[in-house]
């Protein structure tokens, strides 16, 4: 039985339950005598039994499929001979996704060995069984629900409290998700780093100079000795977001004042969509054009001067992003801009300021901590920002502050150490995660000064 | 004094103007060109700014209809009527603030010293550095108290150095009677003033510029009792230099500080003339059901 | 202190000067507008320059005799026989016969690349579809390869020495012949559009891509909705102010800030290594892409209920609804405009994510057309990333077209949110 006729079958239960729960209550309640008037009306009743039926065959399906994969497996593990039993545990692991993968089908059967052919028919086996019944058991626990739902169908049965409560515990499970989320990322993050720094010490990592991933793979040496020093990693990454912030800031900023302070409101009401059409293009399309015109041309002024410019130069992909970003430095700014009471203007004004003065002299003194805040936020987007980079910057792990040399980012590194097919547990692999517990946290701290500045800034002119 | 609306929301002002006390098949017009011309003197022997047929528009709406009005060498005149009557806005005419307001337009002769301030010479920042503001909030720029009141001159370059221009805050802080109480902490932040120091505060920043008239739109209107009595008695002592033109609600205060009175109704200078007269001796019959509280 | 005369004399001293500071400011102000959406001209017009020439393709009219040999058929060829059949041997005889005067070795590898390797396939579709044509001589349009499509692009300088490019004068000459004999014609690329990924430019379609993102877009969306409308709910109309709905507002807030990459990573270490779900599979993508489009909508959810006026909540309490009641009859159908212009907006974000979704494995070469959720699938700014770096020009000017239909998407759902925008806007 497969998941999604199971699930038609439960919806066509839970349907079921709803109609026959309210003619129920319905007719129930018209012979009733008048006095005992039911609590609800008689389509709560009706929600009341299709929850009854849905929620318990949700919790087994939700139930069986998380513990259905350890409990197929090891039964089928146990199953194996004991010199395959006896393999060390990552090659037992390899052994066992072989055998899934056959059951599958993803692999083809001609060139395997018959006791994983074997393996592989138990694993189908049991896993056709399992999911009959799974949907049984699924099917009978919302009839069991339905059942007990119908019963509790009587006046004096709060069917209105009860849905209302079943849905705040859903809203307040949906709005709790954001905190899992959190807490996921920093789990997933931070167990592979763990495992990481258990191979390769933190100070190596925070504090070498030599970042080379490949040759450690290559030797075969498990967190061999300069390897894995991030540094220059970290510089590449500071040296390609000053560049953007450099760009972004004041492009982004002056446009902010001029859109807020100078603009009339027609200019106001194309030019700010316009530049918010940058904000909406996809990075990719950044990444295409950094790599494809930017650099190139780059290249080709610096040669035209005499400067040797690395054909991944920090400076394309830095300026393309700085580019990317001036559109949010700008809107964030126009809010605070705009925030700043009409009072403080015309104090200002009225003591025969030009608008400039008033502008550099108590707009953005006012607004400054929320321009602040908006900064912060554009430099953890900066630092954070992946497919230009990975486009347009290069892979060497150069360390150097000449922004006409190639360097590299964290995210350049995650994303070529993760894509491609390798080990889960090689170093390789797991640096990618110690980088992505690194640019977690720095963008973590960044976000929240940030956040809380621009919430300050808020507070005060609210 | 409760019924302080926002009269610096200007829009808001257009539309009170529209609303108020009409009866609905006149229209503002109508009853504009009913209350006749205005009653008494508007002209004055040395006037030190004089308006002549000023009609203010916002977008198609008028504000302001034909408002003859001068303002002596120092005197205070106060300009009174109900919400919405353009009073604030005739005042933020003088020195060119509604400049800030895109669909504002202005028609007719405003002059200082017998100089157009519409005209096409005169120039907003000079005329706003002769002209100072003070505004119906206290509002002063989240700077320090010092750096206030030496924004102007900062600004001016009014000041040679740096004794130059302390001496220029402390005598403003002086002369707006607040130096007393903030001499010890000339380096707090202006907001953590109370109200009433605050819009003296503001006083002190527009004297520094040293300004030949000083506009006040509801000077108080956002103080207590005590603050307004302060304020009402440095308006006074501010006469000998200055030439004031006080925007209120309060019937009181206007008689309280000031010689002249001229009284908006719906936009329209229905009456004016020295304040004693005004309140015991009204002509204009709107003046006098004002004055006694009928409306307003 | 400087008396009133003074003041005036001073100020007009430097006024000049203070106006002309003013002056440069405002222009500086208009001097970064100005740029950035030059810029943003700039990046669309390339673009466009570049992708254009990818909608049309060039084909060559040729005569075709199926002959049995040729193909290598027996007298009763099955479905498989049929399938591997030697089309392209067929081509080639027919280019040999059109120029007979081709004769050494390296010139016939030449006039072979005439024609691109997606002839074959089209001959094979004709024949599988009608075997009786087999023996027959035909006459049929077929797609010109890489080089030529480049070389009448107008992309080829054929002034450079002949060794520095790789359209050679030779091939300049048969083409210019068939042009001659009206054997060359321009249409509409539908293979652009009807195929999926290639490792010919000229063969590389999008409607793989498409497809994946459509279908990681309904599974983002199916997620992503109901649990963001449900939380922004709560967060808006019920929660208690306390430190868990604190907490929440927290996370919510960095969550939007936190970079796409790291949602890659959640997903992998989550979702595939420990969940087991498939890898390149557009369930995990859309799973992924929730998570991250979940604070978009939940935050301009929260603004759309905020800006319904209490009032209408007191009205309905008063009548004696319950708070859910309430909610969900009055608030909520009012700010729904509102909360589906910010999904759409989250939708077109996660439409042209990329990042987190190389970490998924979706940047596997894949050419089939995914038909499920749990198919191993490529989204259209992936493949625009993968394409992006193949060293072949045809696909410089495929990734370009690529990118103009994603913009062309973004655009439209962008507009149809400003559209809703302005349709319900409402003042209280």
């Amino acid at each position: 039985m497969t998941i999604s006729l199971l699930l038609l079958v439960i919806f066509i239960l839970v349907a079921l339950g709803y109609t026959i729960g309210r003619t129920r209550a319905v007719k129930r309640f018209r012979s009733a005598e008048r006095e005992r008037r039911p609590h609800s009306l008689p389509r709560y009743y009706g929600y009341l039994v299709a929850l009854y039926t849905l929620i318990p065959a949700l919790v087994v399906i939700v139930l069986w499929g998380l513990l259905e994969s350890s409990v197929l497996t090891s039964m089928v593990s146990r199953q194996l001979p004991e010199d395959i039993q006896s393999l060390p545990e990552g090659q037992l692991k390899l052994v066992i996704n072989d055998i899934k993968n056959l059951a599958v089908g993803n692999i083809s059967s001609s060139n395997s060995d018959p006791i994983r052919m074997e393996a592989a028919d138990h694993f189908s086996g049991l896993l056709s069984k399992s999911r009959w019944a799974k949907g049984i058991i699924a099917i009978a626990a919302a009839l069991l629900g339905m059942f007990f739902g119908l019963r509790s169908i009587a006046p004096e049965t709060r069917a209105r409290i009860l849905v209302e409560k079943a849905i705040m515990i859903f809203l307040i499970a949906c709005s709790s998700l954001a905190i899992l989320t959190t807490v996921g990322i920093v789990f997933s993050v931070l167990f592979e780093s763990l495992r990481f720094f258990g191979k390769v010490p933190f100070s190596e990592f925070a504090f070498g100079l030599h970042w080379s991933p490949q040759t450690a793979i290559r030797a075969d040496q498990v967190g061999s000795s300069g390897s894995f020093g991030a540094v220059p990693i970290f510089a590449g990454t500071l040296l390609i977001s000053v560049i953007a912030m450099l760009v972004a800031v004041p492009f982004g900023l002056m446009s902010a004042i001029y859109l807020a302070e100078y603009a009339s409101p027609s200019m106001r009401s194309w030019a700010k969509p316009l530049l918010e059409i940058l904000a909406g293009i996809p990075t990719v399309v950044y990444g295409f054009f950094a790599a494809l015109t930017m650099a190139p041309m780059i290249r080709g002024i610096g040669e035209s001067i005499g400067l040797t410019v690395a054909s991944e130069s920090a400076l394309a992909a830095g300026l393309v992003m700085g580019i990317m970003i001036i559109p949010f430095v700008s809107s964030l700014s126009d809010d605070v801009i705009t925030a700043v009471p009409q009072a403080m203007r015309d104090g200002s004004l009225g003591l025969g300021a030009t608008k400039s003065e008033t502008i550099k002299k108590v707009v953005i003194p006012a607004a400054l901590p929320g321009i602040v805040g908006g900064v912060l936020l554009a430099v953890s987007r900066a630092i954070g920002e992946t497919m230009i980079v990975v486009m347009a910057a290069g892979l060497a792990a150069n360390l150097t502050i000449n922004p006409l040399e190639a360097v590299t980012t964290v995210t350049v590194q995650i994303v070529t150490l993760l894509t491609g097919d390798q080990a889960f547990d090689s170093p390789k692999t797991l640096a990618a995660f110690a980088l992505g517990l690194m640019l977690f946290v720095t963008t973590l701290i960044l976000n929240i000064i940030a956040l809380r500045t621009v919430r300050k800034y808020r507070e005060q002119y609210e | 004094m409760n019924d302080s609306s926002t009269e610096a929301d200007t829009e808001k002002l257009v539309s009170m103007n529209i609303d108020q006390d009409i009866p609905h098949e006149q229209t503002v017009e109508e009853i504009v060109a009913s209350l006749g011309d205005t009653v008494g003197q508007t002209r004055v022997d040395n006037p030190k700014m004089s308006c002549t047929d000023v009609n203010v528009f916002y977008a198609d709406k008028q504000a302001i209809f034909g408002v003859d009005l001068d303002i002596a060498d120092n005197e205070v005149i106060s300009m009174i009527g109900p919400s919405g009557c353009g009073k604030s806005t005739l005042l933020r005419c003088l020195n060119r603030m509604n400049d800030t307001i895109p669909i504002c337009k202005v028609t007719g002769d405003l002059t200082l010293d017998g100089e157009n301030i519409y005209g096409k010479n005169t120039d907003p920042v000079l005329l706003r550095a002769r002209v100072g503001m003070v505004f119906q909030k206290p509002n002063p720029f989240p700077k320090s108290i010092y750096e206030n009141v030496a924004y102007g001159p900062r600004l001016h370059g009014l000041s040679r150095n740096k004794a130059d221009l302390d001496d220029i805050v402390v005598t403003s802080l002086k002369k707006a009677g607040i130096y007393n109480e903030v001499k010890d902490r000339l380096d707090q932040p202006g907001t953590g003033l109370s109200g009433g120091q605050q819009q003296r505060l503001c006083i002190a920043r527009t004297i520094a510029c040293s300004p030949e008239v000083i506009l006040m739109d509801e000077p108080c209107s956002a103080l207590d009792p005590i603050a307004t009595a302060k304020i009402e008695e440095l308006i006074d002592e501010l006469r000998e230099n200055y030439s004031i033109a006080i925007v209120t609600h309060s019937m009181q205060q206007a008689a309280r500080v000031s010689q002249r009175t001229a009284y908006f109704h719906l936009g329209k200078l229905v009456e004016v003339g020295g304040t004693d007269d005004i309140f015991t001796n009204p002509k204009h019959e709107l003046t006098e059901n004002y004055i006694t509280g009928r409306f307003g | 202190m400087n008396d009133q005369r003074n003041t005036t004399e001073i100020v007009q001293a430097s006024i000049k000067r203070r106006y002309a500071k003013e002056k440069r400011f405002r222009l500086y102000g208009l001097i970064a507008i100005i740029s950035s959406l030059a810029f943003l001209a700039m990046l669309i017009t390339t673009i466009t320059i570049r992708g254009l020439p990818a909608f049309t393709q060039n084909f060559i009219q040729l005569d075709i005799t199926l002959d049995q040999k040729t193909l290598g058929l027996g007298d009763e060829p099955d479905i498989s026989a049929l399938r591997k059949a030697n089309y392209n041997g067929t081509i080639k005889n027919s280019l040999l016969a059109e120029f007979p005067d081709v004769t050494k070795r390296k010139d016939k590898k030449l006039l072979y690349k005439l024609v691109s390797k997606g002839g074959q396939y089209d001959l094979q579709k004709k024949v599988m579809a009608d075997p009786e044509l087999i023996g027959e001589s035909m006459t049929v349009w077929l797609p010109v390869g890489d080089d030529v499509h480049t070389y009448l692009k107008g992309d080829v300088d054929i002034t450079l020495p002949e060794k520095k490019r790789r359209f050679k004068d030779i091939q300049v000459g048969w083409i210019d012949s068939l042009q001659e004999n009206g054997q060359i014609a321009k249409r509409f690329n539908k293979t652009f559009f009807e195929s999926g990924d290639s490792r010919e430019p000229e063969l590389a379609g999008i409607r793989g891509a498409l497809f994946g993102s459509m279908l990681t877009l309904v599974v983002t969306l199916a997620l992503s909705f109901p649990v963001a409308v449900a939380a922004a709910l709560y967060l808006e109309e019920f929660a208690p102010k306390n430190r868990w709905t604190d907490l929440i507002e927290v996370n919510i807030n960095n969550l939007a800030a936190v970079p796409s990459i790291v949602f890659g990573l959640l997903g992998l270490a989550v979702f595939i290594n420990f969940f087991h779900l498939p890898r390149s599979a557009p369930l995990v993508g859309g799973l992924v892409l929730s998570l991250m489009t979940l604070p978009t909508i939940i935050i301009s959810s929260r603004a759309a209920l905020k800006s319904v006026p209490p009032s209408i909540r007191d009205a309905a309490l008063g009548l004696g609804a319950s708070n859910l009641q309430v909610v969900f009859h009055h608030v909520l159908p009012l700010a729904m405009p509102g909360i589906l212009t910010g999904t759409i907006i989250g939708m077109a974000q996660a439409l042209g994510e990329t990042a987190p979704l190389l970490m998924i494995g979706m940047v596997a070469f894949i050419v089939d057309v995914p038909t499920a959720i749990t198919d191993p699938a490529t989204v259209l700014p992936v493949q625009i990333f993968q394409w992006a770096d193949l060293p072949e020009k045809g696909f410089v000017e495929k990734t370009s077209a690529a990118i103009m239909v994603l913009l062309a998407f973004l655009i439209v759902m962008n507009a149809l949110a400003v559209y809703l925008r302005k349709k319900f806007e409402r003042k209280w």
